[in-house]
């Protein structure tokens, strides 16, 4: 049995996953990279329009801070978010894109002087400052009142993860390719690592490391129609929910992205309607101020998506023949904007809709797109129920999201937890309380398991194909968990997923081809996803409200008096067919804004019976602190800065903002 | 209104059987020898090389192998040669061939099965030789500052040349590679080229002339334009070899 040593193993190659390594490698300790996929290939690179982050350098940005994206944030993610967590995250973000620019991320950067932008349908000058000459752009995206997503053309992902990927290989972080996490090795309390599978030889490996993290990324192939790649399986988060003891959390929050093309489901990024493209429909109307008159097409992602699906049902869709969409229209952007920002969506238009976007509408709808929900942590990374395992990007529920996140906080998201779960894993190895003191048994018998289970998949006396239960698993959860959601809809889906994971179970794989054996990949990665999949659909049965993305038409409000609270899911019987749900409350008492309405989307909810007092403490207590600046009130409304690594803490520097 | 542009078939016609011919070898399975395998399918409305061997491995032959991820001509995974020419199989649509189409898996670069090979690793190798990466002094970074400026222009000239995908389509319609298989290919010269801009890289031409100013390097390149002409992210790959040789001889000239 090959087994691996090493301080740190971190399972996942994207922006997340190897800020985690990068940040333990600089303390000293020896971290490990396994990924699917060359590093450079993971979904980070797809991210488009941009990074969010108060840099305040534009002038559409300018009275940026902390504070606004904060409170931006809270309200996108419908109050789901841990407020505590997000404080963290926005004081961080701008940290984040400055250590990146110094990485060598050719971020794009302002001119001074007149430009000229879109903004709702008119062309305005903006005359950008001669002190922001050379410093970080920012463009508009959806459900922020400032301008923050900083971007590198429409390429930022790709960007990013270059600068990324370069600096691990500079820091000698060795990256393990084509290497798949199939579960973690752990005795209930503790974990040790992982049993791997190397996806050139077949053969299975363990790694036994102190820390582990897990930085998979999303889900979004749990559904037929999806931005994500194909590798977005969501099997590193179907590890920690196999362990029986850790949790994912809020796994119903799934985010549907206004913009697929239609019908391939391929992204085209919020910068085209933050740079000022209109949603149009099958009559050419521009339809979006007719629901959201403050916002329009820029509210956030689940507002404007459901206004899409309801203008669709409405039967103003445009026809074609695989079915209804919509218009995105930037042609009004002009040709010179598009080559030189909306690159990748011009290349996009061009090879799979077969159109000059410059000339022609995009056929658009929305597609699942991102993952709300995952491993659940604490707000250092760690899981709260199994020692030594960490997460981070979006593969945890560390939870700034809540029930919607932000166009451009995710990439921001995953950089940042990069950051902090670094220096928090190297502290955790650090403590000699926390070494390990492991049984080769232990490893063994995970390995000889995990063995044992694809040895059953080929001698099973089943007849079942994995692929067929894959595509009925997908088409389910599209048509079933999709963006307008029934308690009939889904108690078929889960009644049915529950099927299909019975059924799965008599897979039978007939090729024995030596290697990965991609037979035998699906068959066992569609095991894990129909686990996933009844979180999803099960959270969002007994969720009986709506918040952000999650929406119920039978419970069309959101209700903070039974709901503000976090589905917690464990799969502690193997054989089981449901998980486990439990919840966790969020406290109203602690937050800084307590909730209310978010600015766009339906004004009607039920109140936290401690929302009022909360609110009226609050009030008290700004009004008491009248003249302090506003750190110091901050930190009296909710303290966080003990839980950032010290490195991290402390004020960003901006324009009108000077450190002293 | 503009109308949604067909890019398959006529409604019309009846959709045309294509003949997927695919150069197949597990280098695994001891004892067996490259062959050519055909499927036959029917091309649906907007199908791409990804939607057509997607769907032969899931109905007709499971252990057909090969790298798709981003499917979006983002990510680089899927780089074969079709029709005798490197690109990206994820946005290549059916419709601009005949029935018959030929995939193979690219040349240079390590075969793990069928059309799947080893990019990764090549480029992996190609990053630790070049040091592709910003040389600088990582203490003088203080997170708390407003960050250095930059010109608008040169971040943008950088970013062209940044968005090479590593995709390795210029590796394997390179002639020069076929003779000298230590050369760092037009994918590793124009890193080069990319850092060179770089205000932020502190190397001089001295130290990028340790790196390629050799026959495996800049000055190994027959100029035979194949990486150009397949870049699918049209990088200007030979002008940028061509500028960097000037540079590179410059300083050879020199010492
Ligand atoms: C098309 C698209 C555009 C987007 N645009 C934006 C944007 O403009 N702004 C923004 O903020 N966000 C955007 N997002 C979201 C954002 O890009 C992602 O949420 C983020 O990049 C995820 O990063 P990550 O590091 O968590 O995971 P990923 O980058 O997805 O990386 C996951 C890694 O885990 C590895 N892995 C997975 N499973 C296993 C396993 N079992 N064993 C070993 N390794 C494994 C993979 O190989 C990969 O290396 C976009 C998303 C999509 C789909």
């Amino acid at each position: 049995m090959k087994i691996v040593y090493t301080d740190v193993l971190v399972i996942g190659g994207g922006l997340a996953g190897q800020r985690v390594a990068i940040g333990a490698r600089r303390r000293g300790f020896d971290a490990t990279v396994i990924s699917l996929v060359p590093a450079k290939r993971s979904h980070s690179a797809a991210a488009q329009g941009g990074m969010q982050a108060s840099l305040a350098n534009v002038l559409k940005a300018q009275g940026d801070s902390e504070d606004v994206h904060f409170e931006d944030t809270v309200r996108g993610s419908d109050w789901g978010a841990d407020q505590e967590v997000v404080r963290m995250f926005v004081n961080t973000a701008p940290k984040a894109v400055r250590e990146l620019a110094a990485w060598g991320v050719p971020w794009s950067r302002v001119r001074k002087g007149d430009r000229e932008v879109i903004i709702n349908g008119q062309r305005v000058t903006l005359t950008e400052r001669d002190e922001a000459h050379g410093l970080i752009m920012q463009r508009d995206f959806g459900g922020t009142k400032k301008w923050r997503a900083c971007y590198v053309s429409d390429g930022t992902g790709h960007a990013l993860l270059y600068a990324m990927s370069d600096r691990a290989i500079a820091s000698g972080v060795p990256v393990h390719e084509r290497a798949e996490a199939l579960a973690l090795i752990h005795d209930g309390g503790r974990c040790y690592g992982a049993v791997v599978r190397d996806l050139i030889t077949g053969e299975l490996m363990a790694y036994v490391a102190k820390a582990t993290a897990i930085a998979t990324g999303g889900a979004g192939r749990l559904y037929r129609v999806t931005t994500n790649a194909v590798i977005c399986e969501g099997i590193g988060t179907a590890i920690a929910l196999e362990t029986g003891v850790a949790a994912v959390g809020n796994m119903e929050a799934v985010q549907f992205h206004p913009t697929g093309i239609f019908p391939a489901g391929i992204l085209v990024t919020e910068g085209c309607r933050g740079d000022g493209g209109l949603l149009k429909d099958g009559e050419g109307h521009r339809f979006m101020p007719d629901y959201e008159p403050e916002k329009k097409e820029l509210a956030s992602r689940d507002v404007v998506s459901r206004r899409m699906e309801e203008h669709i049902r409405k039967g103003k869709g445009a026809k074609s023949r695989f079915g209804d969409h919509l218009w995105l229209d930037i042609t009004l952007l002009g040709r010179a904007h598009i080559d030189r920002n909306l690159r990748e969506v011009k290349e996009i238009c061009a090879y799979f809709l077969g159109i000059d976007p410059a000339e022609q509408w995009i056929a658009v709808r929305p597609a699942q797109h991102y993952t709300m929900g995952g491993v659940r942590t604490t707000p250092s990374g760690q899981s709260p129920a199994l020692m030594g395992l960490f997460a981070a990007g979006e593969a945890a529920c560390w939870d700034m999201h809540g029930f919607n996140r932000l166009g451009g906080n995710s990439v921001a998201e995953t950089v940042v937890a990069g950051m902090i779960v670094g220096e928090n894993i190297a502290d955790f190895c650090a403590d000699p309380a926390n070494d390990i003191d492991f049984s080769t048994g232990l490893v063994r018998d995970f390995v000889e398991r995990e063995q044992g289970k694809l040895d059953a998949l080929f001698a099973s006396g089943g007849t079942e194909d994995a692929s067929a239960i894959r595509a009925e698993m997908q088409d389910l959860m599209t048509d079933k968990v999709g963006i307008f959601r029934t308690g009939r809809e889904l108690e078929e889906a889960v009644d049915a997923l529950q099927k299909l994971l019975v059924r799965s179970r008599s897979i039978r794989v007939r090729g024995h081809a030596l290697g990965a054996n991609p037979e035998l990949v699906t068959a066992y990665r569609v095991q894990k996803m129909l686990k996933l999949a009844l979180c999803v659909a099960y959270g969002a049965l007994v969720r009986t409200e709506s918040r952000g993305a999650h929406f119920r038409e039978d419970y069309p409000r959101r209700n903070d008096q039974e709901w503000l609270k976090r589905t917690l899911a464990t799969w502690p019987d193997e054989r089981g067919t449901l998980p486990t749900l439990g919840y966790e409350p969020l406290d109203v008492m602690r937050m800084e804004l307590p909730p209310g309405w978010r600015g766009y989307g339906a004004k009607d909810y039920i109140d936290h019976p401690d929302t009022a007092r909360r609110a009226s403490e609050l009030e008290a207590l700004k009004g008491r602190m009248a003249g302090a600046d506003r750190f110091t009130v901050q930190n009296a409304l909710m303290p966080y800065e003990h839980l950032l690594p010290v490195s991290l803490r402390g004020h960003n520097e901006r324009m009108d903002e000077r450190l002293t | 209104m503009s109308e949604p542009q067909t890019v398959a078939p006529n409604d019309h016609e009846p959709p045309r059987r294509l003949h997927i011919n695919v150069l197949r070898f597990n280098p695994r399975e001891a004892g067996t020898e490259p062959r050519v395998q055909t499927y036959e399918i029917e091309e649906a409305h907007g199908m791409t090389l990804f939607l057509a061997l997607s769907e032969i491995r899931e109905k007709q032959d499971p252990s057909l192998q090969f790298d798709f991820v981003c499917r979006a001509g983002i990510c680089g995974s899927c780089a074969m040669v079709i029709n005798g020419r490197p690109g990206l199989a994820c946005r290549t649509l059916t419709t601009q061939f005949g029935s018959e189409i030929t995939l193979a898996p690219l040349p240079v670069f390590e075969l793990i099965g069928d059309l799947s090979v080893n990019t990764g690793k090549w480029m992996r190798a190609m990053s630790e030789r070049l040091e592709t990466w910003v040389h600088m002094n990582e203490a003088g970074v203080d997170l708390h500052k407003m960050e250095e400026r930059m010109d608008p222009a040169l971040a943008e000239e950088v970013y062209e040349l940044d968005r090479c995908i590593e995709c390795g389509c210029c590796v394997g319609a390179c002639g020069t590679l076929r003779m000298r298989p230590g050369f760092v290919g037009a994918v590793g010269l124009n890193k080069i080229a990319r850092f060179r801009l770089d205000p932020r890289d502190n190397r001089s031409d001295d130290d990028y002339y340790e790196l390629v100013g050799d026959d495996e390097g800049v000055f190994g390149c027959m100029s035979l334009v194949g990486c150009q002409d397949v870049c699918p992210k049209n990088l200007p790959l030979a002008t940028q070899i061509a500028f960097l040789r000037r540079k590179m001889l410059a300083n050879g000239l020199k010492r």
